[in-house]
């Protein structure tokens, strides 16, 4: 929006669902604000126009307490802030859920000085621009490879800090096609201005039709990325020890979301967060029952090749069965390595 | 004491030496507020990371020696009493026993320092001093979680050193300046502000002690 | 300094300032009067660099494209502007200059409990500015006035150390002044000068110090770990080094957002004293002002995380955050309510401290109503380090602080100086400041909401005409600025020798000489009245009666 009479914006698009009742808040806030300023202002121009020095008004008696005037005036401003606290918080926890719907989509993020590098779990790969279809939830997970940076869309009226050595997810659902400022809002050094893009939200059919152009344009030619960690899988040899039959590391299938044992006795989800550290620092985190002999990745793997490993463990894992049971299902992917 | 304060030295601020008294102890109370506070993000830094590294850091306090640590304690409290024994002498204007007890405290707070050598060397000789060299092996730990506990230890135990240091070069001064006035009424002032302020150190090293040397797994 | 201006017949008083004219009376000087003067001539040469390093933000953000200086210069432009105006400016401006001026006047006290202490703290600030210069000097810190880990400990390439230490040694200094307020004010009041016979503005220094002896070692701490983090990699925050960064924001904010608050309690105590002299009347209820500060102080301690709520903090941690935050508009709004309504069957003067005053009771209302939208979640996703943050802080250190700063040193220069400064220029210069501060800063907010984030060097075209106001906005405010500076500097050497109560005003400072001797009062004062007993007028059945003067007054209220 714009002013009418001067080239001057005065209000973003808004282009996801959380846009507008956040855009009502904003209004109310602003509105509470001009009421109170209104007051304030008027107050103070009344009091010096009427009792200016020398003026003729009645001065007689006046009053230096009042305690049922002190107390509204810090209770009602405390109860509006109130109403607004409660609202927000609301509106923030919805924005913080995660979307429940079939078809949401997986886009994996990592910031680093001074770019965005996205891959779509389909494989297609692209840097500091993001293409998603319109009216479908979209689930960011997103890691730092160096310092904090901020993953900001004004259009979508969200941001997440992305912080290094630990995953953020950020849930979104676009409802309007158009082309989106994409910013780092937490300053990360010399070209943290430029570490900016575009989001894409686009019809359902130009999607499908992105899709398909990029899947043989990128460097991994159609790959996607539980198969580029796969074939990583099989480069860095880990196999040799997480093979079922090598019985030296933990197998992998099953593995994540299971409950694990560690060897000091704590009890961990394997999630995302405890698959990337097992791989980076696995000292940290050795399993019950096994020797802590794994080699450390940490500084040998970039951000998106510890997703993609972890992609890949993720496909190891059979929906339906317990995890003991994982073992035999999977001897077709174990017997890759 | 008020028989006394007639012959002390009032500041040009103050209406009389009840008042610079009073000023003074305000003073030292509230720079030991300070000095809590000052701790205080190290202590906090110490529970979080305690929390979250629990095994690494039990793990790594047994490269602690707890029996220097805790002749190291002793030393401290007895110098806490020797201190206080010295503040009471300087009250009662006895000249030689505020020396004879500021001396003992001296002594006590040195020997504090020389077990606080003893045991850093030791951390150096064995590669436990944080930074490229860092070596720590032990199964199933992590060697960086054991660093976090050295970090915080040398944080700690070396703010703890410095806050010894500048209490002992007090000392000193108060030595000097005792003896300089040797021939007026002591200014017991200076001397128990330095008490308080011994005390507190003494008191951060009793939390330390158990923090560092006494890390009980589960 | 006084002495040399008009020729007079007579011989002048002894006071503080012609007591001893050599350099050596001035730097060994233990008097509170002379420290606040030192303290005043620093604080301004900070705020010579920071506004100069203002100015070159707002020219490089005329147009969209990073073309006028380098992006590492910008980033380290924009740090030095926030390091110095934060650490070496707004900190010791109010509490330094006007609270060692006047605070020991005010109760009646010879000086404060501790003077050495007090010019030490002179000193150590004084070193911790020139180790701030010498970074500037040294090519500049590029990692925000934040010092955001792991950037600042492990990745930025500028004399990070340095620059850090600067602001550690300073934070001494605040200690100090913090500590010697305190014992000030309880030990040293004049016979007679009860708590609720204190003038606003001790409360409020009082509430500052409690804040500054809290806060403080908790920021000096936590440098003090990144520079050890930085120079031996004995890490706590870099997670490379097994350590959190977020734990150094949540160090940073518990002292930093109480710091916001050194910063604007002192001008608020400073708006209690205007706008009770030039009402000439007594604050609208004394006792909520005075206890509204302290509470502003307490809840400073517990709304740290509301600067975390996308740094991934835990979303309970969050709502307990903002719901402490929603609190803090108790005490404002009893200030801003009280100071208007004091007006009220008043004799008000728009003399230029009270223009200063009334532009303070505007800004600092929108600055105060414009934090609802931070605190509230939701909203602050979208506006979190985006343009509104920049300009909600700067309309409340800016519009609040500083415009209180100089309502402030308008409303003591006199007594400071012994002389007046041209009205007319001072009520120009007013003007001046309330219309350059909005024309930089309203536009911000309007940045923000469209999502311009903060500390960026280069920003899309679309944006170019609200940053053309903002700068042309910056242009006024500067020029209001120097005017000030002229005219005041001026003023030391032609402008009408002051008399004692220029203003009319209750309140000790105004019972003793301008510029004061040495020890304050030429006898000890005994104090029988409170700080704002001004005359009112009593009738009865619609006849105006007598004036009486308030205290009295009372006494016929509660019969």
């Amino acid at each position: 929006m714009r002013l009418p009479f001067a080239n001057i914006p005065i209000w973003p698009e808004g282009a996801s669902k959380a846009a507008f009742e956040m855009d009502l808040l904003y209004l109310v806030i602003v509105g509470l604000t001009v009421f109170f300023c209104i007051i304030v202002f008027g107050l103070v121009i009344y009091f010096v126009a009427k009792y200016y020095a020398g003026s003729k008004a009645d001065r007689s008696n006046p009053t230096f307490h009042n305690m049922p005037l002190e107390l509204a005036w810090s209770l009602i401003p405390l109860a509006l802030g109130l109403f607004v606290f409660g609202w927000a918080a609301k509106l923030f926890v919805e924005m913080q859920a995660p979307i429940h719907s079939e078809n949401a989509l997986n886009i994996y993020v990592v910031g680093k000085q001074w770019m965005w590098q996205m891959q779509h779990p389909t494989g297609q790969r692209e840097n500091n621009e993001l293409h998603i279809p319109v009216g479908r939830p979209v689930k960011l997970t997103l890691i730092s490879q160096d310092v904090i940076h901020s993953f900001y869309v004004p259009a979508f009226r969200t941001k997440t800090d992305v912080v290094p050595g630990r995953y953020r997810t950020l849930w979104f659902e676009p409802t309007k096609v158009g082309k989106y400022h994409l910013f780092c809002a937490e300053f990360c050094g010399t070209k943290h201005a430029e570490m900016i893009g575009w989001v894409h939200v686009l019809s359902p059919e130009d999607y499908e039709k992105w899709m398909q152009d990029n899947r043989w344009g990128m460097g991994d030619e159609g790959v996607t990325v539980a198969q580029a960690g796969q074939a990583l899988y099989e480069q860095l040899q880990c196999s040799s020890c997480h093979a079922p039959e090598q019985r030296i590391g933990p197998p992998l299938t099953g593995l994540y979301g299971s409950t694990r044992t560690l060897s000091d006795g704590r009890r961990v989800v394997a999630d995302y967060d405890y698959l990337r550290q097992a791989i980076l620092d696995p000292q940290a985190v050795t399993v019950s029952g096994h020797e802590p002999i794994m080699p450390p990745y940490r500084g040998q793997l970039t951000e998106q090749e510890v997703i993609q490993l972890i992609e890949f463990i993720k496909t190891l894992s059979a929906p339906q069965a317990p995890p003991v049971a994982e073992a035999e299902q999977s001897d077709d992917l174990g017997g890759n390595g | 004491m008020s028989t006394h304060e007639g012959d002390l030295h009032v500041g040009h601020q103050f209406e009389d030496a009840e008042q610079q008294l009073d000023s003074y102890s305000a003073g030292m109370w509230l720079f030991l507020v300070t000095e809590v506070l000052f701790f205080g993000g190290l202590f906090l830094a110490y529970i979080i990371y305690r929390t979250r590294y629990t095994e690494a850091f039990v793990a790594a306090h047994h490269e602690l020696d707890w029996q220097l640590g805790g002749l190291n304690t002793v030393i401290l409290i007895t110098s806490s009493l020797t201190m206080a024994l010295g503040v009471r002498a300087a009250v009662l204007n006895r000249m030689k026993a505020v020396l004879g007890w500021l001396g003992l405290t001296f002594l006590c707070a040195g020997g504090f320092m020389v077990v606080k050598y003893i045991e850093y060397s030791a951390k150096f000789e064995h590669n436990l001093f944080p930074g490229p060299n860092f070596e720590f092996h032990h199964a199933g730990i992590d060697p960086g979680q054991a660093q976090m506990f050295f970090n915080l230890y040398f944080a700690m135990t070396g703010l703890h050193g410095a806050h010894v240091l500048i209490g002992m070069i007090t000392m000193i001064i108060l030595v000097i300046r005792l003896w300089v006035m040797r021939k007026q009424r002591i200014d017991f002032i200076p001397i128990e502000l330095t008490g308080l302020y011994w005390h507190f150190v003494d008191l951060v090293w009793i939390f330390l002690f158990p923090l560092f040397y006494l890390v009980g797994g589960n | 300094m006084s002495a040399a201006g008009v020729a007079t017949k007579q011989p002048e008083a002894v006071n503080y300032l012609n007591v001893d004219n050599s350099i050596k009376s001035w730097l060994l000087t233990e008097d509170h009067k002379r420290i606040g003067i030192l303290y005043l001539v620093t604080i301004s040469l900070m705020f010579l660099v920071g506004g100069i390093f203002a100015m070159l933000i707002r020219l490089e953000l005329l147009t969209p494209a990073g073309d006028v200086v380098m992006s590492d210069t910008y980033n380290k432009m924009f740090t030095m502007h926030g390091v110095i105006m934060i650490f070496f400016f707004l900190i010791p401006s109010i509490p330094a200059v006007l609270g060692n001026f006047c605070l020991p006047i005010m109760i009646g006290a010879r000086d404060v409990a501790f003077p050495r202490l007090n010019l030490a703290s002179w000193y150590v600030f004084t070193l911790g500015a020139t180790l701030g210069v010498t970074a500037l000097v040294l090519g500049g810190v590029d990692t925000g006035w934040t010092f955001y880990t792991p950037y600042s400990s492990s990745f930025s390439h500028t004399p990070v150390i340095i620059a850090v230490s600067g602001a550690f040694v300073a934070g001494f200094a605040s200690i100090f002044t913090g500590l010697n307020f305190i014992v000030t004010i309880h030990k040293m009041r004049a016979p007679g000068m009860t708590w609720f016979r204190l003038p606003l503005f001790v409360w409020a220094q009082y509430a500052t110090s409690l804040i500054m002896i809290l806060g403080t070692p908790v920021i000096a701490i936590t440098l003090l770990l990144v520079a050890v983090e930085r120079g031996l990699r004995i890490g706590v925050f870099d997670p490379a080094l097994g350590g959190d960064p977020v734990l150094f924001q949540h160090l940073f904010w518990f002292y930093s957002h109480p710091a916001v608050y050194i910063m604007i309690l002192p001008g608020m105590g400073v708006m209690s004293e205007l706008i009770a002299t030039f009402s000439r009347k007594r604050i609208f209820g004394y006792e909520f002002v005075a206890y509204s500060s302290l509470a502003i102080a307490v809840l400073s301690f517990v709304v740290w995380g509301h600067h975390m709520f996308v740094s991934g903090q835990s979303m309970y941690l969050s709502m307990v955050f903002s719901v402490l935050t929603t609190l803090v508009a108790i005490p404002s709004a009893v200030k801003i309510f009280n100071w208007a309504v004091t007006m009220h069957k008043g004799h008000v003067k728009l003399d230029s401290p009270m223009l200063y005053a009334l532009s303070f009771i505007g800004l600092f209302t929108i600055g105060g109503l414009t934090g609802l939208f931070l605190s509230a979640m939701a909203v602050d996703i979208h506006l979190h380090d985006t343009y509104f943050v920049v300009a909600h802080f700067h309309y409340v250190m800016v519009g609040g602080a500083i415009v209180a700063f100089l309502g402030a040193l308008h409303y003591w220069w006199p007594k400071m100086t012994g002389r007046m400064y041209p009205e007319p220029w001072a009520k120009l210069s007013a003007l001046i400041v309330f219309i350059g501060f909005n024309l930089t800063f309203f536009p911000q907010f309007i940045l923000g909401y469209l999502g311009m984030p903060r500390r960026y060097h280069s920003y899309p075209d679309e944006w170019q005409t609200l940053n053309v106001l903002s700068s042309a906005g910056a242009s006024i405010l500067a020029s209001g600025f120097i005017l000030v500076a002229v005219y005041l500097l001026w003023s030391l050497r032609y402008g009408a020798k002051a008399p004692a109560n220029p203003w009319d005003a209750t309140g000790l400072e105004w019972k003793t000489p301008s510029p004061p001797p040495p020890t304050n009062f030429t006898q000890r004062p005994i104090i029988t009245e409170e700080a704002y007993n001004y005359p009112i007028v009593l009738s009865k059945n619609g006849e105006p009666g007598e004036a009486v003067k308030q205290e009295e007054a009372e006494k016929h209220e509660h019969a």
